[in-house]
């Protein structure tokens, strides 16, 4: 009984043997196939073919023998160990085992010969060499097929001999018994099977065609299945079996889970088509816009989840305070479509801004704690926004590498300059004729380092250039402040006696100015005669600084009338008590017993409540920003393309290639524009929680209209910028914008007390009051005196400190290893020089 | 198209899904717009080869310079005519795909420059390369000092071991180093 045991183990060991040399066989086959062709290559005639092939054949039979002896001798090798093992443990039937180990070699050694003759055969049958190789592979495969018949003839003539023993062995028939394994194999077969694993998982990754692959993987498969059961013992058994089930399942589950990710992912078939018309830089802002929409649905669902629909559902409902009730004054024109649109009326008293919420420390049965999620939600949504775009930041940083080196300059430009996506022939030309200008180029520059003929000239004319530029700047910022003074007096006078563009004239001039200023400094970027890239990189920076200034000032004017408003709240204020004075004293004088008269909360007074304007005012400035951009897609594109198009018929000139031409798509503009959208959100959101509600539909309609106007009515552009470069610039951008953003609010939140009679804060002195009032009753005791003893500043000025210190400990490691990181290259380039030339 | 879907058995679709970088729903999108490309009678035939000239009629392939080196790279076919069959299909995409690997990808970069398939890039495999590049039409050709030059200066740059041509090693030492090269080496159906 023993015997048979030890025999199974014996064979198993010997056929893991055996598929690896034929492994290494068939590397060594491949190997000498490319050396073949090469050979023949360089003999350049085909005559001697026949030749060399036997040649080769003697070669490898030659080769082969040598392997054999040098198999042979490890398994006698291997043999000697285990026959002193053997000895060691009692030395018992080591002779039967010898006498199949031996004849088990020698059949080896005849297949192996075996197979040598069949090459030869097919070396003189066929011509290709790629034949050649599939049909190696097939004999490759019977031949694993022959042996594993043998082995289970081998398997079974023991069994049938001993048939009586008990049924245990009929189940396992295929299964090696591992009880009888010594540990010692025990461990080479888990080696050997985890190889195999590794093999299946890493078969991906090699440049082999799919047949090969397929064979690979199903002998491996067959191999670990086989010998998977065979490891760890007796209890242990059972557990290792459910274990690789489990992973099994796992990896199964996992790359369900995987297609289902990707088939979530909206709008890929767009994007594609996109990509395919006008290559991956005008579908890279598709991408980012799709990533935006992803960051605005988190955003949304934060908000609408936590703030708006719990004030809607638990809080107390319209018309039960003065704060959620339109007042008297207001109520005839509530309902206008006019007012409704400026965000006044019924829309200004709802969940859709700040002013509307109630102070009330917990609403519903849930004792959801509204003011306190209200301010948590705002510092998440920012605290949110931050950590995806400096993670997205890092990942393309990692993505990206070592791009920044310059060396390999042409070999870049020959190499990777095609993008394989571009599926359109008019796209592709554009490629063509850029990729062979930026050859010249190159040349050029090569040749010789860049002669300018005037430099006076062009130095003058840049520096009158950026002279105008900073004039557009200052003259924009004037006119917008201008603008906010004015209205800030109509308002005083009241809207109703103006003209809708005195109501609107805020939001309209700032997105002209947003509009027309970028062409203004096209036109004059053509005075300066940069290289278009340096002049794309001048010109997207002086966009971010007028929209950054436009916005600033906006936000500088704003801060003037939260002002205003604040003197009047004081008004208000003092008009209050005496009013609430007056009237109780009426009360009082009338009637001292009767419950106190109740007043309709639509008749109360109430401050002016600056919070809500601020939202307001920055839902407007969306508004309109997204109207004007809608309206130049729609009359800047389509308009001149249709009149482009039929007009071409009926015009003096060509009209198609002359000068309206249909426009181009402008990549850095829309994300420019797209990034202080989103500024402008973050800024907004904590007084207006439906801005990202709002966003979120901006978006999904920007997608369709800008992906059908792009396929539409646009061509292709004519100098194809990369888009990896410029991702985590576009990155950056944001990062910055955020900050920026985040400054005002942070200060409003922070320095400005709230409204007395409206939002979730009145009543307080400053906002973040929630948290510490949050502490004091929700928490024990002891919690709120640890944490004011860590909010103390002797602790949090040492914290900052150490904080910093470790910043810049980190930075100067990286440094370190970033140096480090040139030099080892240096190394690892001169050794493969010195590799390569011997 | 019901039936096309199900003629991938489940056991090889997920074979198909381990040894490529593709999801299964790349895979049948591949297997329906692969059958797409056969004739009727050929449908029925598991390992049938489209020729190339059918393979280069695809929109993602219309308009690539090297159509005709990725269908001789990716082939299996004994009469070396560029065919494709289903599998060296999904190879194809495969090596394509999003999720591929620098490695896999700047390999079959190398094989589809070598336009000889002597297994290094010499002067020749570089002029056709760039011949390709600049497109067909004769005023976008570069002279051939131009050439020259251009061809002097990549090979002072990626020869590392100066013998004239530039191997694999150099290629991917080279091409590891882009940004943008695993971007545009994508082709999606």
């Amino acid at each position: 009984m023993s015997t048979a045991g030890e025999q199974d183990a014996d064979l198993s060991l010997q056929e893991e043997h055996e598929s690896k040399t034929h492994r290494t066989k068939r590397r060594d086959g491949d190997r000498q196939k490319k050396k073949r062709r090469n050979e023949r290559r360089k003999g350049g005639t085909r005559a001697g073919e026949g030749e060399e092939d036997l040649q080769a054949v003697s070669e490898k039979r030659e080769r082969n023998k040598r392997k054999r002896a040098k198999s042979k001798q490890e398994t006698s090798r291997r043999e000697n160990n285990e026959e002193e093992e053997a000895q060691l443990t009692g030395g018992k039937g080591t002779k039967a085992r010898k006498d199949i180990r031996n004849e088990k070699t020698r059949r080896m050694e005849k297949e192996e010969v075996r197979e040598v003759d069949e090459n030869v055969d097919k070396g003189k049958k066929k011509q290709g060499s790629t034949k050649k190789g599939e049909k190696k592979e097939d004999g490759g495969k019977q031949l694993v097929k022959e042996k594993a018949r043998d082995i289970k003839k081998k398997n079974s003539e023991p069994e049938t001999s001993e048939e009586d023993d008990d049924e245990e062995e009929d189940n396992d028939k295929d299964v090696v018994r591992p009880e009888c394994l010594s540990p010692e194999e025990l461990e080479k077969l888990k080696e050997a099977v985890d190889e195999r694993k590794k093999l299946i998982q890493s078969l991906r990754g090699k440049p082999w065609p799919m047949k090969k692959k397929l064979v690979t993987l199903r002998e491996s498969q067959e191999f670990v299945e086989k010998y998977e059961g065979a490891l760890g013992k007796g209890k242990g058994r059972k557990l290792y079996a459910y274990k690789v089930l489990m992973t099994k399942k796992w990896m199964k589950f996992q790359r369900d889970f995987e297609n289902f990710k990707t088939a979530c992912i909206p709008w890929e078939m767009k994007i594609k088509e996109i990509e395919s018309h006008f290559g991956s830089s005008v579908a890279s802002y598709f991408i980012f816009l799709r990533w935006m929409y992803g960051i605005n649905m988190i955003l949304f669902g934060l908000t609408f989840g936590l703030v708006m629909v719990p004030e809607a559902l638990m809080g107390r409902p319209y018309g039960s305070m003065p704060r959620k009730t339109v007042p008297r004054a207001e109520e005839a024109s509530a309902m206008d479509f006019a007012v409704l649109w400026d965000f006044g009326g019924y829309a200004q008293y709802s969940v859709l801004f700040y002013g509307y919420y109630n102070n009330q420390r917990t609403v519903g049965w849930l004792k959801f704690r509204m003011p306190l999620s209200y301010f948590l939600v705002g510092v998440g949504t920012v605290a949110y926004s931050y950590m995806v775009v400096i993670r997205t930041m890092a990942r393309n940083a990692n993505e990206s590498g070592v791009g920044d080196d310059n060396s390999f300059n042409f070999s870049w430009k020959m190499f990777t300059s095609w993008d394989y996506l571009i599926g359109n022939a008019e796209t592709a030309d554009n490629k063509f004729a850029s990729i062979t200008t930026s050859f010249k180029e190159a040349i050029l520059e090569e040749q010789e380092s860049h002669k300018d003929d005037n430099i006076h000239l062009t130095r003058f004319l840049r520096v009158l250039a950026n002279f105008l530029v900073l004039c557009c700047l200052a003259g924009s910022g004037y006119l917008i402040y201008f603008v906010v003074r004015r209205s800030q007096k109509f308002a005083l006078d009241g809207l109703e006696n103006h003209t809708w563009w005195e109501r609107n004239e805020v939001n309209m001039v700032m997105s002209l100015l947003g509009m027309f200023c970028p062409m203004l400094f096209d036109v004059i970027s053509t005075l300066e005669n940069y290289h278009p890239r340096v002049a794309l990189q001048w010109q997207l920076g002086r966009i971010f600084a007028l929209f950054l200034g436009n916005l600033y000032t906006f936000i500088i004017a704003l801060m003037d009338e939260i002002n205003l408003k604040r003197k009047e709240e004081k008004v208000v204020k003092f008009n209050i008590t005496m009013w609430e004075a007056s009237l109780y004293n009426g009360s009082v004088l009338e009637n001292s017993t009767a419950p106190p008269v109740t007043i309709h909360p639509a008749d109360v007074p109430r401050g002016p409540c600056w919070e809500t304007m601020v939202g307001q005012e920055f839902v407007r400035l969306i508004i309109s920003d997204t109207m004007t951009t809608y309206i130049t897609l729609l009359i800047g594109d389509f308009l001149r393309a249709v009149l482009v198009r039929f007009l071409n018929y009926c015009w003096c000139w060509d009209l198609e290639a002359g000068f309206p031409s249909y426009s181009e798509f402008d990549v850095s503009g829309n994300v420019l524009g797209l990034i202080f959208n989103q500024g402008m959100i973050w800024m907004g959101s904590f007084y207006a929680p439906c801005l990202p509600a709002l966003n979120v539909i901006r978006l999904h309609v920007s997608m369709y209209l800008q992906c059908w106007a792009v396929m539409c009515c646009n061509v292709p552009q004519e100098r194809v910028f990369k888009a990896s470069g410029s991702n985590n610039f576009y990155m950056a951008m944001l990062l910055v914008i955020l900050f920026l953003s985040t400054l005002p609010a942070i200060y409003t939140i922070v320095s400005i007390p709230p409204s007395f009679d409206c939002g979730p804060f009145s009543g307080k002195n400053r906002m973040f009051d929630v948290i510490h009032e949050t502490l004091e009753s929700d928490f024990p005791p002891w919690f709120s005196k640890v944490f004011s003893y860590a909010s103390n500043p002797g602790l949090v000025l040492p914290f900052i400190l150490l904080m910093v210190l470790a910043i810049y400990y980190l930075q100067s490691t990286s440094k370190s290893y970033r140096e480090a990181n040139v030099e080892l290259k240096k190394k690892l380039q001169m050794v493969i020089s010195v590799l390569l030339f011997l | 198209m019901g039936t096309t879907a199900s003629q991938l058995s489940k056991e090889s679709l997920s074979e198909y899904q381990e040894l490529t970088f593709l999801t299964k729903q790349e895979i049948l999108l591949a297997h329906k717009r692969f059958t797409e490309l056969l004739e009727k009678h050929e449908k029925e035939q598991i390992d049938a080869r489209v020729p190339i000239g059918r393979i280069i009629t695809l929109p993602e392939l219309k308009s690539n310079p090297f159509k005709e080196r990725i269908c001789q790279v990716f082939s299996t076919s004994e009469q070396k005519d560029g065919s494709l069959t289903f599998e060296d299909f999904l190879d194809l995409l495969s090596a394509f795909s999003d999720s591929a690997t620098l490695e896999i990808k700047s390999h079959y970069a190398f094989r589809i420059f070598d336009f000889d398939d002597d297994g290094t890039l010499d002067c020749a495999d570089l002029e056709k390369l760039v011949n390709c590049l600049t497109g067909e039409t004769n005023d976008a050709k570069l002279s051939s000092t131009e050439m020259k030059q251009l061809i002097s200066n990549i090979l002072e740059e990626s020869d590392i071991d100066k013998d004239g041509t530039v191997n694999l090693s150099e290629f991917q030492h080279v091409i590891s180093r882009s940004p943008d090269f695993v971007s545009s080496f994508k082709i999606v159906l």
